[in-house]
């Protein structure tokens, strides 16, 4: 009796859980179907699902017309690069606030989360003159340094949420064993710390990817990421839905199916410290 | 592809190399129209006659325009050629941005460029930028829609004759609306529209102090106009309806008429897209009888900003994509149809494209815009569809936005007359000029 | 156990951080500050000289001041209690026993990894297109007038996008906040008899309270910046303006570097008076 019961409740529950987890995919789904379609197709009423004829029209006009793996290498190079950077100025500030704390450490991070709250557009005449002056428009380096100053709050304040998780009493007997600081960080807590790392390099890596304001404003031709991209296919004149469909399924593919095949190592430390 | 490209670049480089000219590589800024992308097929063109090599930043207009006028602004030297339109390019001009294009080619032959478009382009009779193409508008009709409905389409309407034609073609249950309009927010969405029926109906931006005019009984009569014309007769929606919605519009068989810019009509006419190809017409777009059509005029131009590095041959580049060479390179790939118009007086003389079904009323179209004299009373600024000044686009975007609210009737239209007056005003005392 | 030696190190540690960061913020937003009172417009020959607070002034009375800030608080306050109150009961759901849990909680974080601009342009076009969209589509199929989304209802159209992108986010850390719930607790409460309400109001939610506490922090954070939602679909018509996209239409559209950097302070001010309040909430829940 009890076991048909929650044969039945796991029944529901499955039924429950995957219609609103095809209905929250739906969209992206519709999308990569779409990117598959003739122009004609993509706009036929009534929508055709699955039966219509397949085919890599879209995706050949897209190549044809856009150097793609320029633009993917620069969506790469400045992802990684900024997290990459991030997480190295990160790791030090995050270890001292989490093992040595003193009275102002909480203020000094809410005082970097709140340096994430100026709104960009306010400063993108100021920016881009630094810029010029700086020689760095339209340089990957330019857009590294940007999106690391912008995420490096959220990285430390990930590493240091992970961070003082890791018990206390470990580096004490370290510290015991005559360890230096240097080797306490390196062989002791990093090691413990790789996961909370990993998640906080995973999350970071997506939201520069998806930056979509300096990226798109500070390029032109050489360091345009994929945002650039994405820019060149939205409302041209004419029918545009299939071509707009592959380069955005183009344009997200990378990102998703890293997301997807790391999820566990994302989910593992997106916590903020919110577990406790 | 890729073999033939670095083939070409290869006798390219080795041809300059005996020349013993410099080969540079140059950025172009773009828009992601179906012209300009047919130009970026076509760079190994440009690289086999100059050796030069081009980095192409293709973006959508609203984004291209964000960024290109920052880049002018700040001198920032992202880009050596750009896609500019006819109303940046004399205010840039006059600003000293641009590289003034006195010195083209004789082969190039400036005079063949249309006056209009010339015109438009230029600043105390300095030409800054070179057109690409050019556009007016006018109406689009289905010849059987209107059969059906029992009227004729004269050369040069009216606006009462569109109305009417209009209300009488329409048939909801069937999809099919009488007539399509941008009504969408933006200055050179429904603002441009909106803003160049006016002109026919006597109404202005400016009165010679620049106060603003939406308080007077011309604009209130044309919105008015337009308002329940589109109730009647519109399809759903057209607030938010801009060229490409009501293009496809169009070419899906929904419209009955459409009033927009004369490009539209090689779209419509092309049988690979439209459903319609072989039921359309043109006309003139419409007066009210005071003397003003409705019909704007607009050029997609390149320029080159001042301080680039590679002014030769940004200039070299220029020339080769506005030459006749061009259009002809055009036509020999993609047929007559498919070239860039509206840009020189020699395409309208060639026989080739004259035979093309809108060569004629595109070009009668255009000759019938006058930028300098736009509006029936008389007013301070140049320009058809908007007044070139530099405070327009931000003015007219937010009264656009206005006027868009009252086409989806969340507003009545005195209203947005009001609140267009009040935000027109205080931007013209912001920049100083009341 | 922190010696006055590993206290400096400390500091030296945090040095790189704390200066990159405050060289980000103090650089632009004094230049902002120079700006705000100058009479600076690029197109009339750029900087024209003192304004005072004419700017400051300015932006303030101008009559799409207090509307903006309006829509900015309805958006953020929107998707916050969308994606909250959204994201417990999805939690809720992923953690009971089922089929395919792992592929349901790949297709729930999906919107997560998609840009922005992506997702406005997809929404805009292939859903609330009232002619081509899919809802049109759907409504016509059931005999419904179609509704003109980003027209009639454009606020809600865009809280909609906005919070089909954050909901995966706040799932998932209610989901891991969720499963770090002792379970011998829940089962004793399962014993006691208490029924599914009670338990869920003074068992789980109770729980949940640090992690809805970083999940507003963060998205309050990103959803204050929203831009390319509203860039790619309304461009600020219809209400849909916000203080950032105010100041955009001031500095791109309008060209007055002047009275954007104004606005930028404003939008600065705001921020921190939202900050301040998150923090009142946040410093209490989080022993930081």
């Amino acid at each position: 009796m009890a076991r048909s019961n929650s044969m039945q409740l796991k029944m529901l529950t499955t039924v429950a859980a995957w219609s609103i987890g095809l209905m929250i995919f739906f969209p992206i789904l519709w999308t990569i179907l779409t990117s598959f379609k003739t122009e004609a197709q993509a706009i036929a009423s009534p929508p055709l699902f699955l039966n219509f004829d397949w085919t890599l029209e879209n995706y050949q006009v897209v190549q044809e017309r856009s150097n793609y793996m320029r633009f993917l290498w620069n969506s790469v190079f400045i992802a990684g690069g900024s997290t990459l950077l991030g997480v190295l100025i990160a790791v030090p500030a995050a270890w001292s606030m989490a093992f040595v704390p003193s009275k102002r450490t909480k203020d000094i991070l809410l005082w970097m989360l709140s340096t994430k709250m100026l709104p960009a557009v306010g400063v993108l005449y100021p920016l881009y003159l630094i810029f010029i002056e700086l020689g760095v428009l339209d340089t990957r380096l330019g857009l590294i340094v940007v999106l690391m100053l912008i995420n490096l709050p959220i990285i430390v304040w990930m590493l240091y949420t992970y961070f003082k998780e890791i018990p206390g009493e470990i580096l004490e007997a370290a510290r015991m064993d005559g360890a230096t600081l240097k080797s306490e960080i390196f062989y002791v807590l990093m090691p413990m710390a790789v996961p909370g790392i990993a998640s906080t390099i995973l999350l970071n890596v997506i939201l520069a990817w998806n930056e979509a304001f300096w990226t798109l404003n500070l390029t032109a031709a050489k360091a345009a990421p994929l945002t650039a991209f994405i820019a060149s296919y939205s409302s041209p004149e004419g029918l545009f839905y299939a071509k707009l469909s592959a380069a955005s399924t183009m344009a997200i593919a990378p990102i998703l199916i890293l997301g997807w095949f790391s999820q566990k190592q994302l989910v593992r430390g997106l916590t903020f410290g919110a577990v406790k | 592809m890729k073999l033939k490209n670095t083939l070409l670049a290869a006798t390219a480089l080795s041809a300059v190399s005996a020349l013993g000219v410099q080969a540079d590589v140059i950025t172009v800024a773009t828009v992601n129209n179906g012209d300009m992308i047919r130009m970026q097929g076509l760079t190994d063109d440009f690289t086999a006659k100059t050796g030069h090599t081009v980095e192409w930043v293709t973006l959508e207009e609203n984004v291209l325009r964000q960024r290109v006028t920052t880049d002018i602004t700040t001198k920032g030297g992202s880009f050596d050629v750009m896609t500019i339109g006819m109303y940046e390019t004399p205010i840039w001009g006059a600003n000293g941005w641009l590289v003034p294009l006195d010195d083209l080619s004789a082969e190039y032959d400036v005079g063949d460029l249309l006056p209009a478009m010339a015109g438009g382009l230029s600043h105390e009779g300095t030409l800054y930028a070179a057109p690409f193409y050019g556009e007016s508008s006018m109406v689009m009709y289905r010849t059987d829609l209107m059969e059906a409905a029992g009227m004729e389409m004269p050369a040069a309407p009216s606006w009462s004759f569109i109305a009417k034609a209009a209300r009488a073609m329409t048939d909801r249950d069937n999809e099919v609306y009488g007539v399509c309009i941008r009504g969408k927010a933006g200055w050179g969405e429904g603002g441009a529209f909106i803003t160049a029926m006016s002109n026919s109906f006597g109404a202005r931006w400016f009165d010679e102090d620049w106060n603003a005019q939406f308080d007077s009984r011309e604009w209130s009569d044309t919105l008015n106009f337009y308002v329940n014309m589109m109730n009647d007769a519109g399809p759903p929606g057209y607030s938010t309806n801009g060229f490409n919605e009501n293009l496809s519009l169009f070419q899906q068989g929904k419209c009955g008429m459409w009033i927009d810019a004369t490009v539209a009509a090689s779209f419509v006419t092309n049988p690979k897209d439209s459903t319609v190809a072989d039921k359309v017409d043109f006309a003139l777009a419409p007066d009210n009888g005071l003397g003003v059509r409705s019909n704007w005029l607009w050029a997609w131009a390149l320029a080159i900003p001042a301080g680039t590095q590679q002014e030769a041959a940004a200039k070299e580049f220029l020339e080769w994509a506005t030459s006749k060479s061009y259009i002809e390179l055009v036509a020999a790939k993609e047929g007559w149809a498919n070239v860039p118009p509206g840009a020189r007086t020699s395409l309208y003389k060639n026989p080739n494209y004259m035979a093309v079904p809108f060569a004629q009323m595109t070009l009668d179209s255009i000759l019938s815009a006058d930028p300098t004299n736009s509006t029936v009373d008389p007013s301070p600024y140049v320009g058809i569809q908007f007044a070139a000044i530099p405070e327009f686009a931000g003015i007219a975007t937010e009264v656009s936005q206005e006027f868009s609210a009252a086409y989806a009737g969340q507003q009545t239209v005195a209203e947005a007359l009001a609140k267009a007056q009040a935000i027109t005003n205080e931007a013209m005392e912001a920049a100083g000029y009341r | 156990m922190s010696t006055n030696a590993s206290r400096s190190a400390a500091r030296v540690m945090m040095a790189p951080a704390v200066i990159l960061l405050l060289g980000w913020m103090l650089v632009p937003l004094t230049m902002t500050f120079w700006f705000s009172f100058r009479k600076f417009l690029p197109m009339r020959g750029g900087d024209l000289g003192f304004a005072g607070f004419d700017n400051y002034v300015r932006f303030l009375t101008s009559s799409s001041f207090w509307p903006a800030v309006q829509t900015t608080l309805i958006i953020v306050i929107s998707v916050l209690v969308i994606t909250v109150v959204l994201g417990i009961l999805l939690a809720m759901l992923l953690d009971q026993p089922m089929w395919g849990q792992g592929i349901v909680r790949i297709l729930v974080i999906a919107p997560f990894f998609v840009m922005p601009t992506v997702s406005a342009l997809l929404w805009k076009n292939m859903f609330m297109d009232p002619v081509n969209g899919l809802f049109a589509h759907l409504f016509k199929a059931f005999g419904a007038e179609p509704v003109i989304w980003l027209t009639d209802a454009a606020l809600p159209s865009i809280i909609m996008i906005v919070s089909w992108q954050w909901l995966p986010f706040a799932t998932l850390i209610l989901l891991t906040a969720r499963q770090s719930l002792d379970s011998e607790q829940m089962e004793a409460a399962e014993m006691d008899g208490a029924p599914l309400l009670k338990r869920f109001w003074f068992i789980v939610l109770p729980h949940l309270g640090r992690a809805i506490t970083v999940v507003i922090l963060i998205q309050t954070i990103f959803i204050l910046s929203t831009f390319a939602e509203i860039f790619v679909t309304t461009s600020g018509a219809f209400d849909t303006r916000t203080l950032t996209y105010l100041i955009f239409q001031r500095i791109t559209d309008s060209q007055n570097i002047g009275l954007g950097s104004a606005g930028g302070v404003y939008a600065i001010i705001l921020a921190n008076i939202v900050a301040l309040f998150l923090m009142r909430i946040v410093g209490k829940n989080l022993d930081a």
